[in-house]
């Protein structure tokens, strides 16, 4: 059961993200890492975060793409127009790239080959009462500053899209 | 099939999402898609966070994917009003159009 | 394997009734309104037009189904069973009533008990606006992708006040289980006033219940916060070019938003299945109410005026009597008690939904923003430090 769940969602999450890199229009790209965000939080759940799969929803999906898409709409963006990119890329970028993730990949199976199998509900320190304990006390003054963090986000927003009303 | 996959199967997973994010970084020439290829590697990232959260029992790795998450959604305003700045100006999404800093 | 099977029961039932309560809810809203203007409302189709919905549904599935030549097909399609599944999936966590027994077997009256029930709720209605703002860009209309754009700025707004006055009862509560959230609201305090969070010691819900139902209109895009389908100004707004089924299933996601919201209300502020009234009296109420109900029908069913619904009318009167007095029987009452009182606040809330429709003109769109970050948002954000004053100080 474990296993095929993580197989449905894992290769739910690599379509949808191959998806977002070769779709040309914005709008196709958005949806597709809308289902990897979602797909992303169902995993999450399955590795015992229950918090961080509502927050995942909530912030990424409920807010962050909602915020792009609305600007995609706004801005009324058409299919990227077919620029080539210079000739390195793309001659090596795929070849860099399988090398680089099969590096990777050797790295984890090298250094995780140990590493216990995944099963649902052997950890369970993920809720929501816990997370708030200890965003609240040992991780207190990173929170704080988040948050402050998050201000100067809004003010330089507002900034910025202000400016063309005067 | 085995009953459950090793956490390693995870990690691997995580590692080809971010790969995929470099991927739509380096080849798309739109700024919405590389901008929602940077939030790829962070979800890609996250992922990572929270399976070794689960490995070690600790609930330190949610934290600091929640921090990741929050920054991430900062990063989110702030870049989407500057693509729509820059749409204003110059009236392009394509980032090689938009090079007037390069001479 | 019996808890899957119990299960899958368990859903089938939930979404039967809740597709023609759906369906229903139209017909109420319509006679409501129609008798806030002084008229008829549907009366044709059936006794009183109680056939109209079913009239409805079969001139929908019936209608073509256009699809604009200009759209993006993929997008247009997917766009309104988005939204129609985002409405329904949050009633999966709603506690209609407390354990029942059914062939031996104990389980909630309630799909499913998440821990994390609240946040689901938030998560889900979250993903509501995909369904309206995919489904206007996708038209390829510009009246549809005005309301695409305004229902996604006003959706994005009103979450903060929804979110922020949801966190408020929950200081009081101490759960985000649903389930939990009713248990905690049992009581009485003084032996009459409902100990439900708008009641609730040490700091009483009730700012935090207003600002929750109105956000919650502006959620769901009703009137008078209906700004994404003014039509007066946008055709239909987001819906413009939806036609036959496919504008079915975004009629049906309004109204199943409606009822989360309504249900997520009575759930959380409400009490959910508690009584209102105490001891026996709360046994008693609904065999006065059938009864009562039952007696109106019969008065004006043998009324020399009405000579028209002389056959339908008592119908009607007999079934509530029956209704009555099936609530004296002790099984039914211990099983379905907390269901009629589930079903009572959530159909009053419903009613101040179509109330409000009927009463009150359009809000300005400045004035829409405004009033969200200006009133609702530092309202709810007040109250929210007020509650957690009290709760630190004597909870």
């Amino acid at each position: 059961m474990n296993t095929v769940f993580f197989l449905v969602f894992g290769l739910i999450v690599v379509v949808c993200a191959i998806n977002v890199v070769v779709q040309r229009h914005p709008i196709s790209s958005a949806i597709s890492l809308i289902g990897v965000m979602g797909s992303l939080a169902i995993i999450y759940l399955q590795l015992g975060a229950e918090f961080m799969a509502a927050a995942q929803i909530i912030v990424y999906t409920g807010a962050v793409m909602v915020l792009f898409i609305f600007v995609i709409m706004l801005l009324n963006a058409g299919s990227e127009e077919g620029g080539k990119g210079p000739l390195t890329v793309r001659l090596l970028g795929v070849p860099l790239l399988l090398v680089f993730l099969g590096l990777l990949s050797y790295l984890i199976q090298r250094l995780f080959s140990d590493t216990g199998p995944v099963r649902f509900g052997d950890f369970k320190g993920g809720s929501p009462a816990d997370v708030g304990r200890a965003l609240f006390s040992t991780y207190l003054l990173p929170f704080e500053i988040t948050s402050v963090l998050i201000l100067i986000a809004i003010l330089g927003a507002i900034v910025l899209a202000r400016k063309e009303l005067d | 099939m085995p009953a459950a996959v090793p956490l390693s199967w995870y990690l691997v997973l995580s590692a080809v999402l971010f790969s995929l994010g470099v991927a739509g970084f380096f080849f798309r020439r739109n700024i919405i898609t590389m901008f929602m290829s940077i939030e790829l590697m962070l979800n890609a990232v996250n992922l990572s966070f929270v399976a070794f959260s689960f490995q070690l029992k600790q609930v330190s790795g949610n934290i600091f994917a929640f921090f990741v998450m929050v920054v991430a959604a900062a990063e989110a305003a702030v870049g989407l009003a500057i693509i729509l700045t820059v749409f204003k100006n110059r009236a392009t999404l394509n980032v090689d159009r938009i090079d007037s800093m390069k001479y | 394997m019996s808890f899957i099977i119990i299960s899958i029961i368990k859903a089938a039932v939930v979404a039967a009734a809740l597709l023609t309560t759906l369906a229903y809810l139209q017909w109420i809203e319509r006679k409501v309104l129609a008798h806030i203007q002084l008229r008829l409302g549907p009366s044709r189709v059936g006794p009183h037009g109680l056939l109209q919905p079913l009239a409805d549904v079969i001139k929908l599935v019936t209608k073509e189904d256009l699809i604009p030549p200009e759209a993006n097909k993929f997008v247009y399609i997917l766009a309104p069973f988005l939204a129609v599944a985002t409405a329904l999936v949050s009633v999966s966590v709603i506690p209609f009533g407390r354990e029942i027994e059914i062939f031996g077997y104990r389980t909630p009256m309630q799909l499913t008990d998440l821990n994390i029930g609240v946040l689901f709720i938030l998560a889900v209605s979250s993903l509501g606006v995909y369904g309206v703002a995919l489904g206007g860009w996708a038209s390829n209309n510009k009246y549809s992708l005005l309301g695409a754009l305004r229902s996604s700025a006003q959706m994005i707004s009103y979450e903060l006040p929804v979110s922020l006055a949801l966190v408020s009862p929950l200081l009081l509560l101490n759960t985000l289980s649903l389930g939990e959230i009713v248990q905690k609201q049992a009581g009485f305090l003084l032996g009459f006033i409902p100990n439900w969070s708008i009641f609730q010691l040490p700091f009483p819900q009730l700012l935090s219940f207003v600002v929750f139902l109105i956000a919650g209109f502006a959620e769901t895009n009703r009137i008078p916060f209906d700004l994404p389908e003014a039509e007066n100004e946008l055709v239909a707004g987001y819906h413009t070019e939806y036609s036959s089924m496919k504008f079915a299933a975004f009629f049906m996601a309004e109204y199943a938003n409606m009822i989360t919201v309504a249900a997520v209300t009575t759930t959380v502020f409400l009490g959910g299945w508690q009584p209102a009234l105490p001891g026996s009296l709360g046994h008693l109420a609904p065999v006065a109410l059938f009864f009562m109900a039952g007696m109106v029908a019969f008065y004006h069913g043998f009324h020399p005026a009405r000579a028209r619904d002389r056959m339908t009318l008592p119908v009607v009167g007999a079934a509530f009597l029956a209704l009555s007095a099936l609530f004296l029987v002790p099984w039914v009452q211990a099983a379905f008690l907390p269901l009629f009182w589930f079903v009572v606040k959530t159909g009053v809330i419903f009613f101040l939904f179509v109330w409000v429709r009927g009463t009150l003109p359009r809000f300005r769109y400045d004035q829409l923003m405004a009033f969200a970050w200006k009133s609702m948002f530092p309202l709810a954000m007040a109250n929210l430090l007020l509650t957690g004053l009290a709760v630190g100080l004597w909870g």
